[in-house]
């Protein structure tokens, strides 16, 4: 097999550039945000190469390269992509050099460990979705969470302390349990591979073969640990607390991509590992998605605070990914795909302009606000232009999402129960009642604060921030098979390991 | 006394660092100036031999008539004792200076404590087992008390020389019944009427007891009530020493003896032991280190756990636990040592400096010293890319292939919580400000050698593969 070295540079660059990073004076604070950004780019510009060259009907993993790293257990560094991937890491390397540019101001304290940290995350991220050894993917899994820790802790607000140690722990613990499946799956894999693997491409194929009751066993754990990360209903209280305490960059970064990483994991992992197991908890974690939409929904139409507003309404949209995975047909996933980019991108939009506005008025309450329309005009409607994405308005892209999946989830054979789509439904109707009343409440009216006056409007950076994201929720809602023809057949691929099992219960 | 030139050869670090006593007592005797004499040369020993071990890792072989292994993983553990103790070294020239015992016998007692370490991990006799044990453990009571003004450091060295000396003669009366039943010393000899002994009831309870001395010195639930006092109360670079050294050379002798019974058919008579003081080591350490304010008795109560992480390698009884528990050791030496290494470093005059409050704000006074002190919590943690990770993933593996998986259930949860207290460090390093201004002393070979123990740590969890292929060679 030949190896194709771009991946290795994808993940060498965010290292190396962060690690030169260490060596720049701190004062030179301009300095330290260009390089940062320079190095972001060319992140980004590596993956667009990737992208160009990705090869749409291959439904495997492209550009592998493997090294031999553990040799006594067979554990290599051994990284590629596939469709889904490949969808993914876009999204990191698109939303890092953009979530830098939203900081330039804001993060006024340390900007040299915080271009640091924000390197060394999307090093993090990148290596969970380009891994194809269970070892390595672990490794990055975990390691993340510590530049992500040191993001909310250093730069987060009053309660970031307590936020970023929940943040911790709540995750350290779900995965620890994942870490004794993997090797549980080894070990097993080894009596039948005859050697001691990690390697994912390999255990696709033992992972079936697991007898039903401990593959329940460890579906479990693999779920356990993606269902926090997601996070699904009712292991969400870390996320409203991260989110709200977490700097602008940081909830960018946690909503745009760390949650997406659950919604990967499942799908890379639980389904095409477990199938059967899969099958039969696809009720009950399709219910937990759906009470996870309403409760999200509901959550977040009472908050007072938007940025908590934002943050529940995440849990809301994850729900919505976890049920088009768990109705496991093409249509529901291909819409819980594309749902993760656009709720990536809307949300992040959403976060982006909250603190863009807290950056003028360091509040965050809506109360505070009312009438801005008038004085900010150009932030009004970037606002309303988020607002409306992630409610799913047609002809954005929140809407190419939320339909795939409820008409996914209507016809799917494994779900078996239109209720799921009844109920998910009435989501996106609460959808566009808390965030519209929010909008209502900030944008219209009377102008309350007499502070709100000397309000100045979004400068260049920030519009240039979320130009790029603008540009890609049309783009998706107009046209989604870009992004859609590039998972399809990936999809198809992880939706035939699953489909055998269930086509044996159906007779 | 030797066979052949090859034999000379072969026990070479223990020459080395043997003859280097002698000398040490020389330089002691004539110099002036030996406290800092006696440190350089110590380190030029420690690190002649450790290196001469390494580089001689192939050459196994069994000399003295029988009575020392070199070779294999014998001397991959002198090197684990040499560096370790190199390490210890550097530290202490300029800390003992603040504690106030600055003697040359301080680098003679670590020394000797160093040659017992490596008697005990060689050994291929029960005597010698014996020899080694009481050899460094002596050296061990006079090094916690070697303050004798202070109160705290005189507590320390009587409690452990009396709890200690119990334990001692635990071991003893096993060697005895053993010996009774064997009718031979030699642990080869031992090994090979395994099978015909495993009924002898005397046997058993010889070997039980041989254990449970042991765990005394490895800090193992039930056993392990002194660590904290002793840790708190000894100098800091030596409660480092005590916590790895110690533990190492205490684990190897239970690996060279005991570890082949247990990978046997009458090994499964042990198991339940086993894994109730791995359990109990495991939860115990990582619960009560949270309520602890004083970081050394943090650091004691983490490596009680550490113990029963550990532990779980000899539970599991397969080659993976005994490999995984020398990588263990080389992990959690280098970490554990860099941690005590910076609170010798923090440490003021008079034992100050000592609570947990005292790092606030440390990333702000001192940013590399925070910095590296953040490697070692997330490496004691179990969080990749660190050493302390994949040594808890090798023993996982170890565990889960010798079907414990509940027990590997058990640590991972163990190190959920252990989680907690190593990041309140990193917690008030970083995201606090300091309530109190502290004064830093500069050290720069303490410096120089915690930097080289973070290398190691961020080395061997980065490329455990070399490592780890060394070590499960020889089993």
């Amino acid at each position: 097999m030949e190896n194709n070295y771009l991946i290795p540079y994808l993940l060498l660059a965010p290292f190396i550039g962060g690690v030169l990073v260490l060596f720049i004076n701190k004062n030179k604070e301009n300095l330290i945000r260009y390089f940062g950004l320079a190095v972001s780019l060319i992140v980004f510009i590596i993956s667009l190469i990737i992208y160009f060259d990705f090869d749409n009907a291959d439904g495997g993993f492209q550009f592998l390269y493997r090294f031999s790293w553990i040799e006594n257990l067979n554990i290599s560094f051994y990284v590629g992509v596939d469709g889904l991937s490949l969808l993914l890491v876009l999204l990191t390397t698109f939303l890092t050099p953009l979530t830098l540019l939203s900081s330039w101001s804001s993060i006024d304290k340390k900007v040299k460990e915080f271009t640091f940290f924000m390197l060394m995350l999307e090093l993090g991220m990148l290596g969970v979705f380009v891994s194809l050894d269970m070892f390595l993917f672990y490794i990055f899994w975990e390691a993340m969470l510590i530049p992500m820790y040191f993001i909310i802790g250093i730069w987060g607000g009053k309660q970031r302390i307590y936020a970023s140690i929940k943040f911790f722990i709540y995750t350290m613990f779900g995965s620890l349990l994942m870490l004794v499946a993997i090797i549980w799956l080894a070990v097993y894999a080894s009596s039948s591979l005859g050697y001691f693997t990690t390697d994912l491409v390999e255990l696709y194929k033992v992972g079936p073969t697991v007898p039903k009751t401990i593959q329940n066993y460890m579906f479990l754990a693999f779920a356990f640990s993606f269902a926090i990360k997601v996070p699904l209903f009712p292991l969400h209280t870390w996320l409203p607390d991260a989110h709200v305490e977490a700097p602008t960059a940081g909830s960018v970064i946690l909503a745009g991509v760390l949650l997406k990483m659950g919604t990967y994991g499942l799908l890379r992992f639980c389904l095409p590992l477990f199938p059967q197991s899969s099958i039969s908890f696809a009720p009950a974690i399709s219910v937990l998605a759906v009470i996870g939409i309403i409760y999200g929904a509901l959550v977040a139409m009472v908050q007072k605070d938007m940025k908590k507003l934002v943050a529940y309404s995440s849990v809301a949209h994850l729900g919505f990914v976890v049920l088009g995975i768990f109705a496991m047909n093409l249509e529901a996933v291909q819409g819980a795909v594309i749902q993760m980019i656009n709720h990536g991108l809307s949300t992040g939009a959403l976060f982006i302009l909250v603190g863009v506005i807290y950056e003028r008025t360091h509040t965050r309450e809506i109360s505070e606000y009312g009438g801005i329309a008038k004085i900010v005009p150009i932030y009004a409607f970037a606002l309303l232009f988020a607002s409306l994405s992630s409610v799913g308005l047609p002809g954005l892209n929140g809407f190419i999402g939320e339909f795939l999946i409820l008409l996914g989830s209507f016809k799917s054979t494994v779900l078996n129960n239109i209720w799921f789509t009844v109920f998910a439904a009435s989501g996106v109707i609460f959808a566009a009642v808390y965030l519209l009343w929010m909008y209502q409440r900030v944008a219209f009216g009377e102008v309350k604060n007499p502070m709100m006056n000397e309000l100045k409007d979004m400068t260049k950076r920030e519009m240039l921030v979320l130009l790029p994201i603008f540009v890609f929720i049309v783009w998706i809602g107009i046209y989604p098979s870009t992004f859609l023809k590039v998972s399809e057949k990936t999809v198809r691929n992880i939706l035939e390991q699953v489909e055998t099992p269930h086509k044996a219960e159906l007779k | 006394m030797f066979n052949n030139i090859q034999e000379f050869y072969n026990m070479l670090p223990m020459i080395i660092i043997g003859a280097g006593i002698l000398v040490s007592i020389v330089i002691e005797m004539y110099s002036r100036k030996s406290e800092e004499l006696i440190a350089w040369f110590s380190v030029f020993i420690f690190i002649a031999a450790a290196i001469y071990s390494l580089l001689t890792v192939n050459s196994t072989s069994i000399i003295l008539q029988g009575m020392l292994a070199t070779g294999g993983n014998v001397n991959i553990l002198y090197f684990i004792f040499n560096f370790g103790a190199a390490i210890v070294t550097l530290l202490s020239l300029d800390y003992i200076k603040k504690y106030g015992t600055y003697y040359g016998e301080y680098y003679i007692l670590l020394q000797s404590s160093v040659l017992g370490m490596m008697f005990m991990a060689g050994a291929k006799d029960l005597f010698m087992i014996f020899l080694g044990l009481e050899l460094m453990s002596i050296c061990f009571y006079a090094l916690a008390g070697i303050n004798r003004k202070r109160l705290n450091a005189n507590e320390a060295s009587l409690k452990y020389f009396l709890l200690g000396a119990f334990a001692t003669g635990f071991v003893v009366y096993g060697i005895a019944l053993i010996f009774g039943t064997a009718q031979t010393t030699s642990i080869d000899l031992i090994v090979a009427k395994f099978q015909e002994l495993s009924g002898n009831l005397l046997f058993i309870a010889g070997i039980l007891l041989f254990v449970i001395g042991f765990s005394f010195k490895i800090a193992a639930f039930p056993f392990h009530m002194w660590v904290p006092d002793v840790y708190q109360g000894s100098a800091t670079t030596i409660a480092g020493l005590f916590s790895t050294g110690g533990k190492a050379a205490a684990f190897s002798a239970l690996i060279v003896t005991v570890g082949a019974i247990f990978s046997s058919t009458i090994g499964n008579l042990f198991e339940p032991y086993l894994i109730v003081i791995s359990v109990f080591s495991m939860l115990i350490g990582s619960i009560v280190a949270i309520a602890q304010e004083d970081i050394k008795r943090m650091l004691a109560y983490s490596s009680i756990s550490h113990a029963g992480y550990m532990i779980i390698g000899f539970a599991a009884g397969n080659s993976e636990g005994l490999a995984g528990i020398i990588f263990y050791l080389a992990a959690y030496t280098f970490m554990n040592l860099g941690a005590f290494g910076i609170i010798a470093l923090i440490e003021g005059k008079d034992e100050t400096n000592l609570s947990i409050k005292s790092y606030a704000g440390l990333s702000h006074r001192n940013p590399l010293l925070a910095a590296l002190l953040s490697v070692f919590m997330f490496s004691l943690a179990g969080i990749p890319p660190f050493a302390g990770f994949f040594g808890k993933y090798y023993i996982f593996i170890a565990a889960i292939k010798a079907e414990l998986t509940w027990l590997a259930i058990l640590g991972v949860v163990s190190s959920a919580i252990s989680v907690y207290f190593y990041l309140r460090i990193v917690v008030l390093m970083y995201f606090k400000d300091a309530e109190f201004e502290i004064s830093l002393e500069k050290s720069n070979t303490g410096l120089f050698a915690v930097i080289v123990s973070a290398l190691l740590v961020i080395a061997l969890g980065v490329a455990p593969g070399s490592v780890i292929n060394l070590i499960s060679s020889f089993f």
